[in-house]
């Protein structure tokens, strides 16, 4: 019997012995998805504000309106809330409660769980909380502002805001109702329970938190009483697997069902692969420009201009961003209430001198801060090569992210090239930081607004048409000011929306309408069905 | 004996204070990290006091060595949780990894570095210099993701990244943190396959960087032995070659080997940084570095104790081992 002890006998054994292990398709009631989930640092809707966890919230906690996943151009529906009523003045909102809803603990949703989260999140005052405080409520009013009874709750504002601007915002993830009985009973100090909430969670919504291990997993099991009916998915697995290469491995295997950080390049790989498809959707993040006004020459009107036509829009999108960005040249991305789709300004180094010899403009150097990642580099060496034809120096350092956003804040960075992605599902969210900066001054610290970061100061009929819009009770109307708004800001701002983002994601083939949440909301998970 | 404690104490006491300094200087700003982009000025102020980072530094270090010697590690800014709770999740991953990947490099890398010592010059010798050049030379990530490409992408032999695979994901009750234990422990062997077959592969990576440096000192400490004129005299006397090398040579070869495997087992614990990345393996080089590049300090020095705590106590077993081996020493 010796013989059958060859080397490759044993490890042809020892292959059979471990390869039935090896790997079924994921189980058919189970969404495995593979993400970078490294960002969560806590799961208190009151705090989070980074994508995945916001991505948990929105499965995790219903709101008083949500989108449907099924149907995010229809914008906010009733959820908790089943109808509202705005008073004549505009001054306040009434909501009324849907009936027998109840919370992951048994306990019923009620109007007073609604006004409590809400009044919660303005008096914890963490960064998300200014999506609600910018109706006027703080930690001192809001239970005067904020008052309910049995069935209804009402929002008293503190101007007539556009009811679509305050619903779009009782979208976002900090708006989420959280049941007050259970986090109570769970509080320290005066704590309102945010630190038992930032590791568990006590929602209403269609999947309940089953674990959170940091940096590892997050896993949620279906909430079977979901008043919107049981997903079909009933355990959804969301693995930290950050490198693109293993998640492109592991969807090919069939081990996850899908891969949300592929790379270009194996995004480009997978496509032909079995059993795999690829689905691209346009998410809120912009790519821009930001031309420091307090430098000299970026603050010349034809320097500006010229910096338009300086941009390689299609060629870096295609050849440097590799399809992960589509140009888009104004501030609301699409997908957006009243967003723009004009493209004026294409490559054109001709135009762009001869704008800046009309002014006089022949020469110049600036150095910037570009933050060491290989897009940006990419997009800042473009952009270089192109200011040089008109004779202008651009030197690049390189720093680390947090080197840059430190200067940025500063109102340090010359040129800057960066991302923003938008807070909340309403066009005021970009429009009051692009388009809106009362105070210029650097003792403003106004280190949320971009259009302080670059110390430009916003003409002040652009930024009281930036608040007018907000106050436009006439939904059509108000789209219409915020297109007026960007072609004004296309124009003239020293601020250039260059490109949009497009998340690529890789689903095996039986996924159906999964839904990474577009440009206006986070991933959804409780309408993904597996066919065979 | 209480000198080298002391001595060990004061090690770790400086490993902390240069950390500490590198953690403070280095430019990221760890209020950003926790109160995000878009907070405004009053928020991100409160957060820096709350973090304590108002203090001048001498006051933050003695304040943060004053509570870790009460057991406190802080919290981590990236995680959100507790350092210790956090140590005590990923600390298990990398021991399991390491003793796994050592284990491999002492069972191939000693009788390799042995057998190519008395066999010098001949094929098997060769092979082993190819072998350990090779480990040398090649960089990790790339030898990591041509084997996860091979073995689970093309042959479909081994699990791929991750320690378990999905569905076996949280069903083994956790008693040690080691999946390889704990599934024995719960007597499912289902999960021990499972978790087997995902560490094999990255096991065996690390275990071929260590064999790479046991077995080429393995042979260094044989040549010697193999001169030395004792061996001669056995010779001589007519012994068996196998006698000769297992029974005497290798006998004497084992002191030193000892601290060489003890070595090479603290540095997979500390330096297998890219193996766990490669390989999503959820454990303390990926934590360290994660938290390195937040700014997080409190995880930063509190896997930085971790790791120092390792070596002095690796030091000190190979110390007492020594001790045992050859009673000369004492």
């Amino acid at each position: 019997m010796r013989h059958l002890l060859t080397p490759r006998a044993i490890l042809l054994a020892s292959a059979l012995a471990i390869a039935p292990a090896a790997y079924a398709e994921t189980p058919a009631d189970t969404l495995v998805v593979a993400h970078a989930i490294d960002d969560i640092i806590s799961l208190d809707p009151a705090q989070t504000f980074e994508f995945a966890g916001n991505d948990v919230n929105n499965n995790t906690y219903s709101r008083l309106v949500e989108f449907d996943p099924m149907d995010l151009d229809a914008g906010f529906q009733p959820s908790l809330a089943e109808s509202w009523e705005v008073s004549d003045d505009g001054m306040s909102i009434t909501f009324r409660i849907r009936d027998g809803v109840t919370f992951h603990s048994g306990n019923p949703v009620r109007a007073e769980d609604a006004a409590w989260s809400l009044q919660r999140a303005v008096k914890l005052d963490q960064t998300p909380s200014f999506i609600l405080t910018q109706f006027g409520f703080t930690p001192e009013n809001v239970d005067e502002k904020i008052t309910f009874d049995d069935s209804s709750l009402t929002l008293h504002l503190d101007q007539p805001y556009a009811p679509s601007f305050v619903l779009n915002c009782l979208t976002a993830k900090v708006a989420s109702v959280v049941d007050k009985e259970l986090v109570m009973a769970n509080a320290e100090g005066d704590d309102y329970g945010h630190a038992w909430l930032n590791t568990n969670e006590a929602g209403s919504g269609p999947y309940t938190l089953a674990g959170w291990r940091p940096n590892e997993a997050v896993q949620l099991t279906a909430y079977e009483d979901y008043f919107g009916g049981a997903p079909e998915m009933k355990r959804v697995i969301v693995r930290n697997i950050p490198e693109s290469s293993a998640q492109r491995l592991l969807l090919e295997q069939g081990d996850i069902d899908v891969a949300r950080s592929l790379s270009p390049t194996d995004v480009e790989g997978v496509s032909g692969a079995d059993g795999v498809k690829i689905q691209d959707e346009p998410r809120g993040r912009m790519m821009y420009m930001g031309l420091n006004q307090k430098n000299e020459l970026l603050s010349n009107p034809a320097m500006i201009e010229a910096m338009k036509y300086l941009v390689n829009y299609e060629g870096i999108a295609g050849t440097l961003l590799k399809g992960t960005f589509v140009p888009h040249q104004s501030f609301l991305p699409k997908g957006y209430l009243g967003a723009l789709d004009d493209m004026p300004y294409s490559y054109d180094p001709e135009k762009a001198k001869q704008i800046l010899t009309d002014a006089g403009i022949t020469s110049g150097e600036i150095t910037t801060n570009v933050r060491d990642l290989r897009e940006y580099v990419d997009v800042a060496q473009a952009l270089q090569a192109s200011m040089a034809e008109v004779g202008i120096t651009l030197n690049i350092q390189q720093m680390t992210g947090a080197q840059v956003l430190d200067a940025y804040r500063a109102r340090e960075v010359p040129i800057f090239i960066g991302e923003w992605g938008p807070d909340y599902a309403d066009p005021n969210t970009n429009a009051a930081t692009f388009a809106y900066n009362p105070d210029n001054s650097d003792e403003a610290k106004a280190t949320g607004l971009l259009a302080w970061r670059n110390a430009y100061a916003v003409p002040e009929a652009m930024g009281q048409a930036t608040v007018a819009a907000t106050l436009e009770q006439d939904t059509a109307k108000r789209a219409d000011m915020y297109v007026e708004l960007q072609k004004q800001y296309q124009a003239e701002a020293p601020l250039i929306p260059m490109f949009q983002r497009i998340e690529a994601t890789g689903l095996r083939d039986n996924v159906e309408n999964w839904n990474s949440g577009r440009a206006v909301t986070s991933a959804m998970y409780w309408q993904v069905t597996k066919g065979e | 004996m209480g000198g080298t404690i002391l001595s060990l104490a004061l090690t770790l006491l400086g490993l902390l204070l240069v950390t500490f300094i590198i953690g403070r200087v280095m430019p990221v700003d760890p209020v950003l990290k926790v109160v995000g982009d878009r907070a405004t000025q009053a928020q991100y102020d409160a957060a820096y006091q709350a973090m304590g980072l108002d203090q001048p530094l001498y006051i933050q270090f003695v304040r943060y060595l004053s509570d870790v010697l009460s057991g406190d590690f802080g919290r981590s800014i990236s995680t959100g949780q507790l350092v210790v709770d956090d140590i005590r999740r990923v600390f298990p991953a990398t021991v399991e990894l390491a003793t796994l990947g050592t284990l491999i490099g002492v069972l191939v890398g000693v009788p390799l570095g042995v057998i190519a010592a008395a066999r010098r010059g001949g094929w098997i010798d060769q092979v082993a210099r190819v072998v350990a050049l090779i480990g040398y030379s090649m960089p990790i990530f790339w030898l990591g993701l041509m084997g996860l490409l091979i073995f689970y992408g093309i042959l479909g032999w081994v699990g791929g990244p991750g320690r378990q695979g999905i569905i076996y994901d949280g069903m083994v009750p956790d008693v040690t943190g080691m999946i390889l234990i704990d599934s024995l422990l719960a007597r499912d062997w289902a999960a021990f396959r499972d978790a087997f077959s995902h560490i094999i592969l990255p096991a065996s990576l690390l275990g071929y960087y260590s064999l790479a440096y046991i077995s080429r000192m393995t042979r260094s400490f044989m040549l010697e032995q193999l001169s030395a004129e004792y061996i001669t005299t056995a010779r001589v006397k007519g012994l068996p070659e196998r006698k000769v090398i297992w029974r005497h040579a290798f006998r004497n070869i084992a002191i030193p080997l000892v601290t060489v495997i003890a070595l090479s087992f603290g540095s997979l614990l500390e330096g297998s940084v890219l193996t766990e990345i490669i390989f999503s393996w959820p454990g303390l080089g990926q934590y360290i570095t994660k938290a390195l590049l937040a700014g997080d300090m409190n995880a930063v020095l509190g896997g930085t104790i971790v790791i120092g705590v390792c070596f002095v106590t690796l030091n000190l077993l190979s110390d007492l081992l020594y001790r045992v081996l050859d009673p000369r020493s004492t």
